[in-house]
């Protein structure tokens, strides 16, 4: 009968397998690499991010100096694109219609001058660059949240906020007059009726 | 000699072995609801933070967009956490005196980052990308449920891999237009367009949406 001394090894083998398994395995859960801001003791403020040297400039990053014109082509994405970087990083103070009372100055932040002056109407789209870029009085910049290409497409966009609040009737085309004309007709007779 | 074994014995044999069946298929469904609950999927986590940042107050009240905070969602696989200046383009003229920030004000003028705790956190062996997922139709809301009502900020799901998986069969009933990404409150099933014109639209790859080196690379 010697097979059965061969036997317990595996027997062993294999209980010791099945014990095994039911392990968790915490060394796989919880690997000896830094995640995306992840602490780590023994560095500067316990961060593994690290700042970047004052100058450093990112590899993917275009050595050319800011644009000081529309970089890109004025088209209706470039506007869609300026009006979602808008209403995100914006309208909580401009508001979406660039009055300047947004939530947060309903709240008691210091008002920002409304887009719709005769001023902002006449300065350069490079005002509102610069503005995004370098700040503004009691405004943050918020040069590390819009890149310089979200800049320009939000200097656009309120471009096109003021043109909305600064129309005259003789520059709509004839179609959308006359339609202009006939609503408001509409809307009279309708509160003389009531 | 008296049998070893009284024919009594046969009887309670069966009770044993039944019971030991019995004993194991318990053991079995308790350990696997065990497993399965939110006290082992951290379903429901909720720790305490350095500040009680409520974003109740900031996205469902103010309005704010997640992407004034978390700016990365759309460009990286880390949504980001917002550095003490974003906090500070707001509470530098509002709430300047507030008991509640003034760790806010320490870290500003200390250099110091806030320690934020973590909320959800996937295990090491998985690869998770924002981006794949913002770009591609799927809304913070299905993953992270109604931020804009939480106080304190909790974990809704339970970032298991079935989870993960249950989506990644058939996604067309969760995605939604790109402009409804970072809103809340907002119904997939009821929208006008339906979800395979949004699969197309999109250009989403089925196939390889459950291949294990999706998520384990
Ligand atoms: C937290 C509130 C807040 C946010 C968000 C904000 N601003 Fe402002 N902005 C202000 C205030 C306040 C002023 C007036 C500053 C002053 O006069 O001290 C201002 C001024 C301006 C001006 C006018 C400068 C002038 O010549 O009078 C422009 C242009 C401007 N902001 C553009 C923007 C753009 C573009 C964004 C989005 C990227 C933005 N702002 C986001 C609060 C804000
Ligand atoms: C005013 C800034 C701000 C806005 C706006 C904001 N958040 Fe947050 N968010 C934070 C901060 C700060 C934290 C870290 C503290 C915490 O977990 O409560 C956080 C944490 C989170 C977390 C948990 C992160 C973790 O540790 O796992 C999620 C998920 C989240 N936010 C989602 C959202 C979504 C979705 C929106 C938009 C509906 C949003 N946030 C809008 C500032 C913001
Ligand atoms: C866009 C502007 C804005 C930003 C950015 C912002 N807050 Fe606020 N926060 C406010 C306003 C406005 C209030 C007052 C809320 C109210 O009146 O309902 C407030 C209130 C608070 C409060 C008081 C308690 C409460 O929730 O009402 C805390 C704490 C707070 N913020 C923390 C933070 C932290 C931390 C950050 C950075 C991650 C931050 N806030 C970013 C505008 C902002
Ligand atoms: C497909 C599901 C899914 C979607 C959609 C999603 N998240 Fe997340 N989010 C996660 C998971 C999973 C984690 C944990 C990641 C980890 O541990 O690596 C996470 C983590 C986070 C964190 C913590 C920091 C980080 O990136 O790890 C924040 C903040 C966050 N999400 C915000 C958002 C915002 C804002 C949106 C919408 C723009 C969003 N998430 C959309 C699943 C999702
Ligand atoms: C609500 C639906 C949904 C949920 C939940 C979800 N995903 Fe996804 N996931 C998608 C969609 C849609 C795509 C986009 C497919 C594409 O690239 O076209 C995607 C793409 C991905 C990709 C990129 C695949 C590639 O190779 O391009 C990864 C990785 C991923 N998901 C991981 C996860 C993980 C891990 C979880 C769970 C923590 C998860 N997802 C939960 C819907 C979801
Ligand atoms: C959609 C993404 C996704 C795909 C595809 C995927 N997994 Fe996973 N897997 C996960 C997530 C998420 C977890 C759980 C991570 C955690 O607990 O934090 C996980 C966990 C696991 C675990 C550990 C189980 C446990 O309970 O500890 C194993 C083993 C595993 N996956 C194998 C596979 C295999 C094999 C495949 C291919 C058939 C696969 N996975 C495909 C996302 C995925």
């Amino acid at each position: 009968m010697r097979y059965r001394h061969d036997e317990w090894p595996s027997a062993l083998a294999i209980v010791i397998g099945v014990l095994l398994v039911g392990c968790d395995q915490p060394s796989m859960e919880r690997q000896p690499k830094y995640e995306t801001f992840e602490a780590a003791p023994g560095w500067p403020h316990g961060q593994s991010a690290r700042e970047p040297v004052p100058g450093t400039i990112a590899h993917d990053d275009t050595l050319k100096p800011i644009p000081d014109t529309q970089p890109q082509e004025l088209d209706a994405a470039l506007l869609d694109r300026g009006q979602q970087r808008y209403d995100i990083f914006c309208s909580p103070c401009h508001d979406r219609t660039g009055h300047g009372n947004g939530m947060v100055v309903q709240r008691g932040f210091p008002a920002p001058p409304t887009f719709h002056s005769e001023r902002l109407r006449n300065a350069p789209l490079q005002h509102v660059v610069d503005v995004i870029t370098n700040g503004f009085g009691v405004m943050y910049p918020y040069r590390d949240r819009v890149p310089v290409e979200d800049r320009w497409a939000i200097a656009a966009y309120i471009q096109a906020l003021q043109l909305s609040q600064h129309t005259s009737v003789d520059d709509l085309p004839p179609a959308q007059r006359s339609e202009l004309e006939r609503a408001s007709t509409g809307d009279t007779r309708r509160e003389g009726n009531q | 000699m008296a049998p070893l074994f009284r024919p009594r014995t046969n009887a309670l044999t069966v009770v044993f072995l039944v019971g030991v069946l019995a004993l194991l298929v318990a053991i079995s469904v308790i350990a696997y609801v065990v497993y399965r609950s939110p006290y082992q999927t951290d379903a429901g986590y909720a720790p305490e933070q350095p500040i009680p940042f409520s974003h109740q107050h900031h996205v469902g009240g103010l309005g704010i967009d997640c992407q004034y905070c978390h700016t990365s969602a759309e460009t990286s696989d880390f949504a980001g956490i917002p550095p003490t200046r974003t906090c500070m383009t707001c509470h530098s003229q509002e709430w300047t005196n507030a008991e509640m920030l003034a760790p806010v004000r320490e870290s500003l003028s200390h250099q110091e980052p806030l320690a934020w705790t973590r909320v959800h956190k996937l295990a090491d062996y998985t690869y998770f990308s924002h981006r794949a997922h913002v770009n591609n139709g799927v809304g913070c809301e299905s993953c992270h449920g109604r931020v804009d009502k939480m106080h304190m900020t909790v974990q809704r799901q339970p970032l298991t891999m079935e989870w993960c998986l249950e989506c990644h069969r058939d996604p067309g009933s969760e995605l939604r237009p790109q402009d409804k990404i970072t809103s809340m409150g907002y119904s997939p099933e009821d929208d006008a367009i339906p979800g395979h014109e949004l699969i197309d639209q999109y250009d989403i790859n089925l196939d390889h949406l459950t291949e294990c080196s999706s998520c384990h690379r």
